[in-house]
């Protein structure tokens, strides 16, 4: 391990990518390596968070975010409960507070949440003992997402800093967009964000990246390239007019795709609209890293409960 | 009871006074104010070290009844107000069911006079329901005891139906109070549309939202001659046309919140929901705009726009919560500390801002003013006492303050209603 930079992870929830230290950034990825041979095993568990109970309490359905933290817990024999909320409690009227009260009330360890109201880790934090661990919330952050995006990108760039990442989609409504966004600006990378003006404000460039609202200037040269998945219901809140001109603007096509630099990867968070936000060919071509994106979630989840379950016993026996 | 008040540094920016003198309060009414007075049967009262000043008036006030006394009721909200330093408040018609009927302004007063320790003043609805379409029976309402009219929370879109409603006012020489806001345009918003909404993922409500409506009121004004009163302006556009509509001699006047002059929208990055307030609390430079303008008089009153909501209904995900903090029982001490003892106004137009000039605007000729035959309504200062914001020893139902403790210089000392002691500290 590098020297230079010493594993450090002061944090107690995992809230954002914001408020992050550049060092904790690193240590996570650089956690996720070792939980990445893990996985590569015959025998993919490992005893380090035995007798830990984690819970997935999510109020958004995501089939995808949930197993992967799933299976990093049980890779690490943490015990795991998932807790979908979208349809039990809510409509009895129970309110956040005494959900997690309820949860917590059965000696839990830790939380991870995914909510579509933004803050909602961050109000979870602010009252329970456990560690809160942000699945998503609203059209905030995302941080795992990020973290697995950032270690994806190291893996084919071997760095990221003086790379170019372009964010193509609903930037407005995006916590991946966002949590990219803090992530790679700290670790050095350009981020250009591009999509229509309806859905990407002029605010964003005050967060450190830059604005380009046609797809073609955008991709010159860029290292990576991200997609976002574009939700059709906002087609009906007028941001865009329709489908086929939003595809016409911001479809990747093959075509398009070579204005970007030869060896540029393709990234998106999944779920993908094939043929919508990019053609279905290039969704699997070589410079797709889509799958590896999920692959490398798990390696990431397993670093992040790690650090903030195992951290201390892990320092003690050192 | 009668009250002499001996040695207070009296303040009236209508009589430009500022000296000390002696106060004697006969009948609930100001009976001789002269440097030395003696008085038989009468409690003195030694305001050495205070400063006297006419009873502050609080024009736009949730007080929550009828229909939601969870939240705050008359009692609760009048002695949150005399605790305050207010001696008149105005209620505002958003009840459950809204003011829109002089049955309930008629309610409201009888209510008042049993069970309150300042004065309500009811402002009624301007249209039915606050629906926007029919115009409410303003002269009745008038008749029953409303001193002005306000669709409060929910704004008037119909341009017609305002113009109708400003014009109809004339009949009254009320003032027609707008939350100016455009309901599209802020659409599911939840704090100030910027760099912060962007950082925190929270869908914003653009100061154009005001803006626009702060605009066309004023171009109705012009066109009706009718008088405009804009509630809680927040927004650096708002004063830049209450500004000019002024200086065009219109009849416009424009309330702030102290809130809105202290708070800026990063005090939303923990997403407290103390801190999620209609209209938002804005970004540094409309801060400052509201400033300049509380400074040049663009702005006319200070007005706490005081909105119980429960411990419970706050302590939620934040764009569950619903909007409003309250200001009855921190605006004084706030004040004081932040803009009197910074020197950027002085005490005395402080005084006109929360005293003087609502009492005006509202027609309420005997009050806001220290003068011989004036209510007794009156507020005692003490400049220097340096105070804790603590919510939990508030007289209001409610706790959702964001200035929880906050260390603030300046505190009321003693409010008289009526030449009653309804609150010494
Ligand atoms: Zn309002």
């Amino acid at each position: 391990m590098n020297p230079e930079t010493p594993l450090t992870f002061r944090h107690y929830h995992l809230l954002g990518i914001e408020d992050l230290e550049t060092s904790e950034i690193l240590t996570i990825l650089e956690t996720a390596d070792s939980m990445a041979e893990i996985s590569r095993r015959d025998i993919k568990k490992v005893p380090t968070l035995r007798g830990k109970t984690v819970v997935n309490l999510f109020f958004e359905p995501s089939t995808r975010t949930r197993s992967s933290f799933e299976l990093a817990a049980k890779r690490l024999s943490a015990d795991i409960i998932n807790f979908s909320l979208s349809a039990s409690s809510v409509v009895k009227g129970e309110t956040l507070k005494d959900t997690v009260r309820n949860l917590e009330a059965m000696a839990i360890d830790a939380l991870v949440v995914r909510h579509s109201s933004s803050g909602a880790p961050h109000y979870i934090a602010s009252f329970c003992r456990s560690h809160v661990i942000n699945a998503g919330d609203g059209t905030h952050e995302h941080p795992t997402q990020a973290l697995l995006d950032a270690y994806t990108i190291k893996q084919y760039k071997k760095r990221i800093k003086g790379l170019k990442v372009v964010i193509v989609g609903d930037i407005l409504h995006s916590r991946v967009a966002r949590s990219n966004l803090f992530l790679l600006r700290k670790l050095g990378a350009e981020v250009v964000l591009c999509g229509p003006p309806t859905l990407l404000p002029l605010e964003f460039s005050k967060l450190g990246a830059k604005i380009e609202f046609n797809l073609d200037k955008a991709l010159v040269g860029a290292d990576v390239v991200m997609m976002l998945r574009l939700q059709r219901e906002r087609q009906k809140a007028n941001y865009f007019p329709s489908i086929r001109e939003y595809r016409q603007l911001y479809c990747l096509t093959q075509e398009r795709f070579k204005l970007a630099k030869k060896d540029a990867i393709i990234m998106h968070p999944g779920p993908i609209n094939r043929g919508i936000e990019i053609d279905s060919a290039l969704a699997d071509s070589v410079q797709s890293v889509i799958l590896r994106q999920v692959e490398n979630g798990v390696a990431i989840r397993m670093a992040v409960l790690y650090l903030l379950l195992g951290g201390k016993e892990r320092e003690s026996s050192d | 009871m009668n009250l002499l008040i001996k040695n207070g540094r009296v303040i009236d920016p209508i009589s430009r006074t500022d000296e000390t003198l002696d106060i004697l309060i006969e009948n609930g009414q100001i009976k001789a104010i002269s440097p030395r007075l003696e008085a038989n049967e009468a409690e003195i009262i030694d305001a050495s070290r205070l400063v006297v000043a006419p009873g502050f008036i609080d024009m736009h006030v949730h007080l929550r009844e009828p229909g939601q006394e969870h939240k705050e009721d008359l009692i609760t909200g009048s002695r949150a107000a005399a605790r305050g330093g207010f001696t008149s408040i105005c209620c505002m018609p958003n009840t459950k069911p809204p003011n829109d009927n002089s049955g309930i302004t008629e309610y409201l007063v009888v209510e008042a006079k049993k069970k309150a320790v300042v004065n309500i003043f009811p402002i009624a609805a301007i249209t039915r329901e606050l629906a926007g379409e029919e115009l409410t029976d303003m002269v009745d309402l008038s008749q029953a005891g409303a001193v002005a009219f306000s669709d409060d929370g929910h704004p008037i879109t119909n341009s017609l139906i305002m113009r109708r409603a400003l014009e109809y006012s004339l009949l009254l020489n009320k003032l027609i109070i707008d939350h100016c806001e455009d309901k599209n345009l802020s659409a599911g918003g939840v704090m100030h549309e910027g760099e912060i909404s962007c950082r925190l993922g929270l869908p914003g409500m653009p100061a154009a939202a005001e803006e626009i409506m702060i605009a066309r009121d004023l171009i109705l004004a012009e066109l009706t001659r009718a008088r405009i009163h804009i509630a809680h302006i927040s927004t650096r556009g708002g004063i830049e046309f209450v500004r000019l509509a002024k200086k065009k001699g219109l009849a416009v006047s424009a309330e702030v919140t102290p809130h809105h002059l202290i708070l800026t929208d990063e005090c939303l990055a923990n997403y407290d929901p103390n801190f999620k307030v209609n209209p938002p609390l804005r970004s540094a430079d409309h801060r400052q705009a509201l400033i300049d303008g509380l400074k040049d008089g663009t702005i006319d009153v200070i007005a706490t726009d005081h909105a119980p909501h429960t411990p419970e209904e706050k302590d939620v995900e934040f764009d569950q919560a619903p909007f409003g903090l309250i200001g009855l029982e921190t605006a004084v001490s706030l004040m004081l500390d932040r803009f009197v003892h910074k020197n950027i106004i002085s005490l005395e137009r402080l005084i006109q801002l929360m005293a003087s000039n609502p009492a005006q605007l509202l027609g309420l000729k005997n009050k806001g003013r220290i003068a011989v035959g004036a209510d007794a309504d009156l507020t005692l200062l003490n400049l220097r006492k340096e105070v804790i914001i603590d919510v939990n020893r508030f007289a209001s139902k409610s706790r959702n303050s964001p200035f929880h403790g906050w260390k603030l210089r300046g505190a009321v000392a003693m409010t008289i209603v009526g030449g009653k002691i309804v609150y010494s500290s």
